[in-house]
């Protein structure tokens, strides 16, 4: 009977320690994160004040987010970019990745095979080897510097073809004789029928192409010139570089967490999609 | 895809289909002949030629291999490639050993393991410019968080990090891996629960200790998903940009400089076009050559039950 409770009590203080040596880990990935809101509500002086106060001693959060997004540093204008960039992106992106998957998925026409092939084959190249070219056809189209130009160039990807087509195989072939049989057209198909059977999987790649074009930095970098057509990822960083002023910290704190706010509002709604998207497609890719 | 072949008379092939098909890829095939196709032709061509983007059309002239030849001889260049393979192998090792050992100890018994596996995620979401700048800040030489503590705790002369010839490049590999250490970790778990538990009950009934486990199951069995996030990784680790070009720029000197930096310099702050590309196509060889390599020698270790 002891010799039992001991074994219980082992296994117990082994899993608190395991889990205790978890648990820092876990913190210690937030940390730079936990510093930077912290850091985001103190007054200037008190950025780099040692030890660390993880509660700010002197309260300037509202002077800092409303500076940051005030007249001098434009955050508002960044964050409107950002917000019309990437619901541009996402949904003409889904349009268009449904669209063209359903066709390579579900519909037998010519050269199908050979042509997404070509397709997929492109996901190997890095963007950085077609940047230039996009960028010379896009100043010769007059679309660079403009949001509009940065979400067309977004929008083609292989990756979302891939992933759809691949979910669209699985639906059976029934479903659609079926309603051929009713006399449904090829689009009643897909916007009635197959649409809505890929839900959970249109949702997943929503989510990621936001996250990606929320986050670029690359695309607006190459692309955008104008300070007021900034994304706010380019406008952070402008901040860093500008006229080599060194940037007051507690605001460029603030930008940061700006920056991040809404992905961690998506994140956190949408835990279970992110984390199972993310999972399924690699362990079946 | 490829087992339909023989079972598909050309016949199969119905008008309205055919229409259908293309009517659905149109929109789709028209951008991405111009974003993706044509750009990506144009960039074989512009690789043989030199031409500054400043001095319109008219002037592209084809030097044939020479931007080729060029590059070689640039220090630049040479220092970037070097770089971008440390860079690449330090931080696709790290990402794969640590994340293994991270998602074992998850799916093992221990408390909160679901507020645990979220809060190593969050900053694999995070914005990679924000905290970038985060770091930045936090290994600041001089004031920052970081070194106060390395000075309080008697080390007199801590690293500069990012502003540091010797040290940014190893700062950006630990930026790196924090950064997608929670998709790592995230992906392992999900290849680790696909283990069948009977093997495991099998082992612990034979009297294999957690170690043996580990090494002769987990290891073994896990590989498929260890070779996805190798390749997906490792070419992830050669595209890497936006952390280099917001902290140390590819400073100080070439120390810290990759390919992918060398590129967009060379295109876009000096204009140099053809060489640029050149350097983008050398980039998109050693990718691809890495690639293959690892689909060969993926049979050796592998393990596809």
């Amino acid at each position: 009977m002891n010799k039992r409770i001991n074994v219980k009590n082992q296994q117990k203080i082994k899993k608190v320690l395991l889990s205790l040596f978890v648990g820092i880990i876990s913190i210690s990935m937030l940390l730079p994160l936990v510093w930077m809101l912290s850091t985001s509500f103190k007054v200037e002086a008190d950025v780099f004040r040692f030890p660390i106060d993880w509660i700010p001693r002197k309260w300037s959060m509202v002077s800092n987010y409303t500076t940051v997004f005030g007249g001098d540093y434009n955050f508002l204008t960044y964050y409107k970019n950002s917000i019309l960039y990437s619901f541009f992106s996402v949904s003409l992106y889904i349009v268009l990745c449904s669209m063209a998957g359903y066709a390579f998925a579900k519909i037998k026409f010519k050269w199908s095979d050979q042509l997404f092939l070509i397709i997929l084959a492109t996901m190997m190249i890095p963007e950085q080897l077609i940047l230039i070219p996009q960028f010379i056809i896009m100043r010769s189209f007059h679309i660079d510097n403009t949001i509009s130009g940065l979400v067309l160039r977004s929008i083609f990807g292989s990756y979302g073809v891939f992933l759809l087509k691949q979910f669209m195989m699985s639906i059976p072939d029934s479903i659609i004789e079926s309603g051929k049989i009713d006399g449904a057209k090829q689009w009643t198909i897909y916007s009635k029928l197959i649409l809505p059977m890929s839900q959970a999987s249109i949702a997943t790649l929503i989510i990621l192409k936001f996250v990606w074009t929320w986050n670029d930095y690359q695309g607006p970098l190459v692309f955008l010139r104008t300070a007021s057509k900034y994304t706010l990822q380019i406008g952070l960083s402008s901040f860093v570089a500008g006229d080599g002023l060194s940037p007051l910290y507690s605001l460029l704190m603030a930008g940061s967490v700006v920056a991040i706010i809404p992905l961690l509002f998506v994140f956190i709604i949408f835990q279970k999609q992110v984390i199972g998207g993310i999972a399924t497609g690699a362990v079946k890719g | 895809m490829i087992n339909n072949k023989e079972s598909k008379p050309k016949q199969l092939y119905k008008r309205g289909d055919n229409i259908a098909g293309y009517l659905f890829i149109l929109p789709f095939i028209v951008g991405f002949m111009v974003f993706i196709f044509v750009p990506i032709i144009f960039s074989f061509i512009l690789g043989f030629t030199k031409w500054n983007l400043l001095s319109g059309f008219g002037n592209i002239k084809f030097v044939g291999f020479k931007n080729f030849s060029k590059l070689l001889r640039d220090v630049a260049f040479t220092d970037s490639f070097k770089n971008t393979l440390i860079f690449a192998f330090f931080t696709i090792s790290l990402q794969i050993v640590i994340s293994l050992i991270l998602a074992s100890l998850l799916l093992s018994n221990i408390y909160y393991s679901d507020i645990f596996k979220t809060m190593i995620f969050v900053p694999y979401i995070a914005s990679i410019v924000a905290s970038a700048i985060v770091w930045q800040v936090m290994l600041n030489p001089t004031n920052g968080p970081v070194n106060q503590f390395l000075m309080s705790i008697g080390i007199s002369n801590p690293p500069k990090w990012f502003v540091s010839a010797h040290w940014a490049l190893p700062t950006l590999i630990a930026f790196t891996v924090w950064k997608a250490l929670g998709y790592f970790t995230i992906v392992y778990i999900a290849g680790l629960k696909s283990i069948p538990e009977e093997i495991y009950e099998a082992s612990i009934i034979d009297g294999a200790s957690t170690r043996t486990r580990f090494f002769k199951i987990t290891i073994p069995l896990v590989s498929p998903t260890t070779f996805f996030l190798f390749v997906t990784g490792l070419i992830g680790c050669f595209k890497a940009f936006d952390q280099i070009k917001v902290t140390t720029g590819g400073g100080p000197g070439h120390a810290s400089s990759v390919l992918v930096l060398f590129v967009y310099q060379n295109a876009f702050e000096f204009y140099k076009m053809g060489y640029a590309s050149a350097a983008a196509w050398i980039l998109f060889l050693v990718i691809f050559a890495v690639t293959i390599f690892q689909w060969i020698g993926q049979k050796k270790w592998v393990n596809y039950e």
